[in-house]
C-alpha cells in the first residue's frame, strides 16, 4: 500500500539529489554541523568543503540554549556557538553565502522552534527561502502542531522533514508521513543524538515497514559514527546521517582558546571522506 | 480562537491549548507516550476507584485537608484585611508538591510503568517524588542542577535516604531548566518503562491540566473552609508563582467567581530592571520550551535566559501555560516581589505567627504586606502557605550575614 507524499516542492534540490543517488545505485551521506561552531567563518569553510569530501546533503544545526533531544556532543557544540555569538539571522546568512557558490547541495536547517517563533515565522521563512534553504527539521514540532510552522513552510516552498522513531507504530506512521516531503528521517534508537547505535538488522526491518507506507527516501541517523556502521546502514537505507561524530571532530580541532585550529577543516573533511568511502564500499 | 468569557475553567481544548498557550511541543519519540498519558489520565478521571484511592492517600498519608488558619496577629500588625493562611506547608514532606506527585504516581501505576523520573529545583518536588516512590516501591531517578545541589544539600540527602538516585546536571547552567532538559532526555531513551512526574503545571499537554487538577484540592478545600469560617467566599487570593502549580491549585476552583480577586506573585530577584529575576510574565515574552507555549525569559535571539531568585523553587524561566492565558485575559493579576521584600515577609511571618514559611510563599506574603494595610477590616484575604521554611534557614542565615 505504497502512497506517494501529497506534498510536492517545485525544483527541489532534495528530490533531485535522491533521484541522482538512486540512478547511481548508492546510498547518500547526510552530514550535520552546528552553525557558528566555533565561529561562522569556520562554518562557511566547512560548508564549502563538505560536498567535495562526499556529503550529499548538509544539515545545519540552529543552536538553541535548551537542546532537549541532543546528546552531550551537540549540546556542547551549541553552547560553543552561542558563546561565540551565533544567532538565527547569522545562521541564515552563512547558508546564503554557501548557496551563492553551490547551487546543488541541499541544505536542511535543523533545530528547535523557539528561536524561529521569536523571530517570527513569516520573517524566518522569507529569509530562509532567500538564503537557499531547502528543508526544515524542527525537533519539537510534532504533527499535532503542524499549523505553527510546517504548513507555512510548505507554502513557502520548503520541505518539511519529519523524524520517525521506533515508537512511531503503523497507526501513527501515516500521521508522521503526512506533510513530510524530501525524505523521512528515521531515528534509529530510543534516545538522544550521538549516544548509542542501532543494529543494521533492526533498522532494516523498521525501514521495510516505513516503505510499506511511503515512497519517500529514508535517511537514518542518531548514533552512526564509523565508516563501517555507515556502510551497514547504507545497505538498508537511502542515506545515513552523521552528526555527533563530525561535531566531536570539530571539538578536537579547537585550540586552547576554543578557536578553530589550523587543521580543523581538513580533519573534518578527512572524516567525511572516510565515511563516504565506507558507504560506497 | 475565541474564548467564551462566561467561564475561565473550560481549558484546555482537545489540543491542550489555553488560548494560544500550552500545546504539545515534544519530539516525535515522546509523542505516542504523551498521547498515552492523556488517554490514561482521562480514563482515571472517569474511574471512581482512582478518585477513592487518591482521596484515601491524601487524607491518611499526606494529612489533608490542610487547615485554613486565621492569621490574627499578622492581620493585626498589618492593620487591614482579615488574613487567612491555607496551610499546605503542614502536608507530609512540607509543601504542596506531594498533592501532585501522589496523583501522578497512582496514574503511573495504573499505566503499568515501572520506573519514575523527575526534575527538581529546590528539591521539594524531588523529595515529594522520592517519597511516593518509596511508598509505592518504584525506582526513582531525580535530575537536579549541580548548582542547585550545592544550594539545597539537605534535600539531596533526603532524596537519597528515600532511595532515589539523584543525578547532577552540569549542562547549561546547572539549574532547574537544565534538570528538566535532562529528564526529557532520559524519558526519550526509556519511554517503555518510565513515567515522568513533572513537578509544576507546565510541560506538554496533559501535564498542565493534570497537575492543576491534582493541586486544585487546595482551592476546593479553601472554598469549603472559608464558607464554614466566614459564611462567604474570600475577596482576594494570593499565591507565589514559579511554574505556578500551587497558585493554579488555589485559583482554579474560584476562577468563575467574578468577585474573587486573584494575585499571582512572581520572583523579582534583584529587581525587574536588574535582569536577574524569575518573573516570566512581568519580564518575559511568549515562546516555546519544555513542551508548551508560554511566557519565557529569553533574549533577542529566542535563547532562554537563566532565571534568578533567592528562592530555588521560583527559579524557573517559564511559567505554566494556563497562567499565561489568565494573564493575557486579565482574570488574574501578576505582581512581582524582590528577594529583599520576601526576606522581610519571611521574618515578619515567623515573628508574628510562629510559622516559618518557605522562601517561595514568603513572596506571596510580601505581596500581602503591600496590599493588606490598604484593605478594609472585613476584606477576606487567603494566602497559600505552600511550603515550610526549614529547608531555607541556611540560605536566609547567609543572606542576613549570620554564621550558623
Amino acid at each position: 500500500m505504497s502512497t506517494a507524499t501529497s506534498v510536492q516542492i517545485a525544483e527541489s534540490r532534495i528530490d533531485a539529489r535522491f533521484a541522482e543517488l538512486k540512478d547511481q545505485g548508492r546510498a547518500g551521506l547526510v552530514t550535520f554541523i552546528t552553525a557558528g561552531d566555533p565561529d561562522t567563518e569556520t562554518t562557511y569553510q566547512l560548508l564549502r568543503a563538505l560536498p567535495e569530501a562526499g556529503a550529499d546533503l548538509i544539515e545545519v544545526g540552529m543552536p538553541f540554549s535548551d537542546p532537549m533531544a541532543d546528546g552531550p556532543a551537540i549540546q556542547a557544540s551549541s553552547q560553543r556557538a552561542l558563546k561565540n555569538g551565533i544567532s538565527l539571522a547569522k545562521t541564515l546568512e552563512v547558508v546564503r553565502r554557501f548557496r551563492a557558490e553551490d547551487s546543488k547541495t541541499p541544505v536542511i536547517l535543523m533545530g528547535y522552534y523557539n528561536p524561529i517563533y521569536h523571530m517570527g515565522v513569516d520573517k524566518f521563512l522569507t529569509l530562509a527561502s532567500e538564503a537557499g534553504v531547502d528543508g526544515l527539521i524542527i525537533v519539537d514540532l510534532p504533527p499535532e502542531e503542524d499549523r505553527e510552522l510546517c504548513l507555512p513552510a510548505i507554502q513557502a516552498g520548503l520541505h518539511w522533514i519529519r523524524l520517525a522513531t521506533p515508537t512511531t507504530d503503523d497507526k501513527r506512521l501515516p500521521k508522521v508521513l503526512e506533510n513530510t516531503s524530501g525524505f523521512l528521517y528515521y531515528v534509529s534508537i530510543l534516545g538522544i543524538t550521538g549516544t548509542r547505535a542501532a543494529a543494521a538488522e533492526e533498522v532494516g526491518a523498521a525501514i521495510e515497514r516505513i516503505k510499506r507506507h511511503s515512497k519517500l527516501p529514508v535517511a537514518v541517523g542518531f548514533g552512526i559514527r564509523t565508516p563501517e556502521h555507515a556502510a551497514a546502514i547504507g545497505k538498508v537505507a537511502d542515506a545515513a546521517v552523521v552528526g555527533s561524530a563530525i561535531v566531536e571532530r570539530i571539538a578536537e580541532g579547537l585550540d586552547e582558546n576554543g578557536k578553530a585550529g589550523a587543521g580543523l577543516v581538513d580533519s573534518v573533511t578527512e572524516l567525511v571522506r572516510n565515511l563516504r568511502t565506507g558507504l560506497d564500499r | 480562537m475565541t474564548e467564551p468569557l462566561n467561564t475561565y475553567r473550560s481549558g484546555p481544548d482537545e489540543f491542550g491549548h489555553f488560548g494560544i498557550f500550552g500545546g504539545r511541543f515534544v519530539a516525535e519519540t515522546l509523542m505516542p507516550l504523551v498521547l498515552e498519558v492523556e488517554r490514561a489520565y482521562d480514563e482515571a478521571g472517569a474511574d471512581p476507584d482512582f478518585k477513592r484511592e487518591l482521596e484515601y492517600y491524601a487524607q491518611h498519608y499526606v494529612g489533608r485537608p490542610s487547615p485554613l488558619y486565621h492569621a490574627e496577629r499578622l492581620s493585626e500588625y498589618l492593620g487591614g484585611a482579615r488574613i487567612y493562611f491555607k496551610r499546605d506547608e503542614l502536608n507530609h514532606t512540607g509543601a504542596h508538591k506531594i498533592n501532585n506527585t501522589l496523583g501522578q504516581i497512582l496514574l503511573a501505576r495504573r499505566m503499568g510503568k515501572t520506573r519514575i523520573i523527575a526534575e527538581t529545583g529546590a528539591g521539594q518536588h524531588g523529595v515529594a517524588t522520592a517519597t511516593v516512590c518509596a511508598r509505592f516501591n518504584l525506582p526513582c531517578v531525580v535530575y537536579m542542577g549541580a548548582t542547585d545541589m550545592k544550594r539545597q544539600a539537605p534535600n539531596v540527602f533526603r532524596m537519597k535516604l528515600l532511595g532515589a538516585e539523584v543525578i547532577p546536571v552540569e549542562s547549561g547552567t546547572g539549574t532547574l531548566k537544565d534538570a528538566m532538559n535532562e529528564a526529557l532526555r532520559d524519558w526519550v531513551a526509556n519511554v517503555d518503562s518510565t513515567f515522568y512526574i513533572i513537578g509544576t503545571a507546565a510541560g506538554p499537554h496533559p501535564y498542565p491540566a493534570m497537575v492543576r487538577d491534582f493541586q486544585s484540592v487546595i482551592g476546593r478545600e479553601t472554598r469549603e473552609q472559608i464558607l464554614q469560617a466566614e459564611g462567604r467566599l474570600p475577596d482576594t487570593l494570593v499565591a507565589c508563582i514559579g511554574g505556578g502549580s500551587n497558585a493554579i491549585g488555589l485559583f482554579h476552583p474560584f476562577l468563575d467567581e467574578p468577585d474573587v480577586k486573584m494575585i499571582g506573585v512572581e520572583a523579582a530577584g534583584h529587581g525587574l530592571d536588574s535582569g536577574e529575576h524569575a518573573a516570566s510574565l512581568n519580564g518575559g515574552e511568549p515562546g516555546v520550551l519544555h513542551g508548551n507555549r508560554t511566557y519565557l525569559l529569553q533574549d533577542d535571539d529566542g535563547q532562554i535566559i537563566d532565571a534568578y531568585s533567592i528562592s530555588a523553587g521560583l527559579d524557573y524561566p517559564g511559567i505554566g501555560p494556563e497562567h499565561s492565558w489568565l494573564h493575557e485575559s486579565g482574570r488574574v493579576d501578576y505582581a512581582a516581589v524582590t528577594d529583599e521584600e520576601a526576606l522581610e515577609a519571611f521574618k515578619l511571618c515567623t515573628a508574628t505567627e510562629g510559622i516559618i514559611p518557605a522562601l517561595e510563599p514568603s513572596h506571596a506574603l510580601a505581596q500581602v504586606m503591600k496590599v493588606a494595610p490598604e484593605l478594609p477590616r472585613d476584606h477576606l484575604l487567603v494566602v497559600n502557605l505552600c511550603g515550610r521554611g526549614d529547608k531555607d534557614i541556611f540560605a536566609v542565615a547567609e543572606k542576613l550575614g549570620v554564621e550558623l
